[in-house]
């Protein structure tokens, strides 16, 4: 069964004019649809990846499935149950078995805290042990990332390096013991040289505890090293789902040719021939109906903006793209 | 492509130490290197590695708490470090050296129009009337692709690769010899990036300028540069042609990048990455500063510095262990070589 679903989840932000555009101009409010009628699943103990460029929705997307913010429509249901309207004490339980890994461990890290009472700040806040149990799950947690509890456990974060940092946030997410982990961009602030080491703690820490993740990043290259599946995101739409080698190697969607396309590859040798893309990315500001990415598709005709073909969820392996022109598309496998 | 011969900017023996309280941080040490002219320079780092500080070094930018020594830094046979301050802003940068810098988000004033900041810098540098320039800054915008009415619009209209394609024009308008760009790309989208990165390589057909590109994506300098120096530790400790580096690299800081580093046509290829982290760089030198991470190290890396080895023509390594390089590549392949 899935661990998660999203139906038909959708997020409008308002933007409201300022009182003069309002009074003199009659402008009307205007919204931002940064997640669209998005369907999803998300098995047990596997490793959903979300790509896409900036604004492409998939922060707000996470956001939601923390259960930190409420969908305009649509449902999130968390083992059947859903998440809308979730309040006391159950909202508390999501909050501990839905748990987020940070972008940045420079900032999320409170700086004030030593690494043992930041590791140990959610376990107290929500009496999860007693206070020596937490101690005790604190130092096994901080041993679990790779970091001697001896050394780190009394240091501020500021002695430490961004690798180590971010295994502290890690570790703070995994001592709440949780369902699912969302980890939004975890690698992007890391050099290239641990970056590595992060992702195999994570996929290790994920065989061993047994969690389902949701992983969202901007670096295709990384998504399809530690994803099972990839779902790609332009402006708020879900573009193409399937298992991660699937989607990388043989790219349905038009968008998702030209991104993947797009992404340099570490071999002075390789020449990759220029994506088929035109324009620029907008803003997803009171969109037309259809496809968002047709004004910029080379295959697009009339229809494309009027109507969007909605992925469908019930066969989580299959690969599929939100396009109803598929069939013209000429095969180009990488 | 063979780069020709001809040396735009030389640099031997070039060190930086910031004074700081807790005592001397040798950011750079000992970097020598040549950049020819029309090619494109890649200098591969991570963050603290000196990257930065090397290129403010020439171009004179570093703060007054920075100590700059060295046997040669000349731009064209012109010492850039001896040179009178205002004879060096006068002469050498933007006219002769310009930067595209990391932030180019932020380096644009939010107040003026982006065509007239271009028009004042030209104008700045050269005697050109008004209307000279802004014909020279629509032919700028086209080059990076932007459309000439966009010189009409302030910065905050404009989106990050527009800002960043923008500061290109700038760094391209007094036909410059050589231009550093720091992180042209780092932070953009992967489509916009693609897209600069493409107006980067078009644009070297059409102008006579040297590229330095600084950047921590390996996968970016594999696709534009000529050739590529490896710096760590303030050090260089491989330079080689592009194809070199990648296809016989010599030194094991070389062999551990490319094995951390993921390719999107490697989908579930292992990825290894090199435990431990960098020097801080307080004190001075007496050790290679790699040797703390080495899987290959060996009791003299602990002792000396090694000097650069030159390994061919333009290749050159700086190790003790040059001498087995297929057999540290072997090693350096499997998982187990760089567990800690």
């Amino acid at each position: 069964m899935a661990v998660l679903e999203l139906d038909r989840l959708t997020r409008h932000f308002e933007i409201r004019p300022g009182l003069i555009e309002r009074r003199l101009h009659k402008a009307p409010t205007r919204y931002i649809k940064a997640v669209e009628g998005l369907n999803l699943s998300v098995g047990e103990n596997e490793i959903l990846g979300i790509a896409g460029e900036s604004g492409c929705g998939k922060s707000t997307t996470c956001t939601m499935i923390a259960g930190l913010l409420e969908p305009t429509s649509g449902d999130i249901r968390y083992r059947g149950k859903s998440l809308v309207g979730l309040e006391g004490e159950e909202k508390r339980e999501h909050h501990r078995r839905v748990q987020m890994i940070f972008q940045d461990p420079y900032e999320s890290l409170n700086p004030r805290f030593r690494i043992v009472d930041i590791i140990a700040e959610g376990p107290r806040a929500l009496d999860m042990w007693s206070d020596a149990e937490i101690l005790d799950r604190t130092e096994a947690m901080l041993d679990g990332v790779g970091l001697n509890p001896a050394k780190y456990a009394d240091r501020f974060p500021h002695e430490l390096s961004g690798g180590e940092r971010q295994r502290v946030g890690i570790a703070s997410a995994l001592v709440m013991e949780p369902e699912m982990v969302i980890a939004d961009e975890p690698l992007s602030m890391l050099d290239v040289s641990i970056r590595a080491g992060i992702l195999d703690l994570l996929k290790g820490l994920q065989r061993q505890r047994r969690f389902s993740s949701v992983y969202v990043s901007h670096d295709l290259s990384i998504l399809g090293n530690v994803a099972d599946r990839l779902m790609i995101m332009y402006l708020g739409q879900a573009m193409e789902i399937g298992p991660v080698e699937e989607v990388v190697r043989r790219p349905k969607h038009p968008y998702t040719r030209a991104l993947i396309g797009a992404v340099p590859v570490p071999d002075p040798r390789v020449r990759r021939p220029v994506p088929k893309i035109s324009g620029d990315i907008s803003r997803p500001i009171d969109p037309p109906p259809g496809c968002r990415f047709a004004p910029r598709c080379p295959y697009a005709d009339a229809s494309c903006g009027e109507t969007f073909l909605q992925l469908d969820t019930t066969d989580p392996a299959q690969h599929q793209a939100a396009c109803h022109r598929l069939h013209l598309l000429p095969d180009e496998g990488l | 492509m063979q780069p020709q011969r001809e040396t735009v900017l030389q640099v031997r023996g070039l060190g930086v130490r910031y004074q700081t309280r807790q005592g001397p941080v040798h950011a750079v040490t000992d970097m020598t290197f040549d950049v020819f002219a029309n090619e494109v320079f890649g200098i591969a780092g991570e963050s603290g590695c000196g990257k930065s500080t090397l290129i403010r070094a020439l171009l004179r930018l570093l703060p007054d708490n920075a100590d700059v020594e060295a046997e040669r830094a000349s731009y064209r046979g012109q010492d850039l470090l001896t040179m009178r301050e205002d004879e060096f802003r006068q002469r050498i940068l933007w006219q002769e050296i310009s930067l595209v810098p990391q932030s180019a988000m932020n380096s644009f004033n939010p107040v003026y129009r982006v065509g007239d900041q271009v028009v004042e810098s030209i104008r700045a540098h050269r005697d050109s009337s008004r209307a000279e320039a802004r014909e020279r800054v629509a032919e700028l915008f086209d080059i990076v692709g932007l459309q000439a009415d966009l010189m009409r619009s302030y910065p905050h209209e404009f989106s990050g690769g527009m800002r960043q394609r923008a500061m290109i024009a700038m760094a391209l308008a007094l036909d410059p010899g050589l231009i550093v760009m720091d992180e042209p790309t780092t932070g953009l989208d992967v489509l916009v990036q693609e897209r600069i990165l493409r107006r980067i390589r078009e644009i070297r057909g059409e102008i006579e300028s040297s590229i330095i590109l600084i950047t921590h994506d390996i996968a970016v300098i594999a696709e534009m540069a000529d050739r590529i120096a490896v710096m760590y530790g303030g050090e260089l400790m491989e330079q080689a042609s592009a194809i070199d580096l990648f296809e016989t690299p010599y030194h094991p800081y070389t062999l551990g990048l490319n094995n951390a580093f993921p390719s999107i046509r490697d989908i579930g290829g292992e990825l290894i990455s090199i435990p431990g982290s960098p020097p801080t760089l307080i004190g001075p030198v007496e050790s290679c500063p790699f040797e703390s991470r080495c899987p290959f190290r060996i009791e003299r890396c602990a002792e000396a510095n090694p000097a650069p080895v030159e390994i061919g023509e333009f290749h050159q390594v700086r190790c003790f262990r040059t001498d087995e390089p297929e057999e540290l590549r072997r090693l350096a392949k499997e998982k187990s070589t760089w567990r800690s």
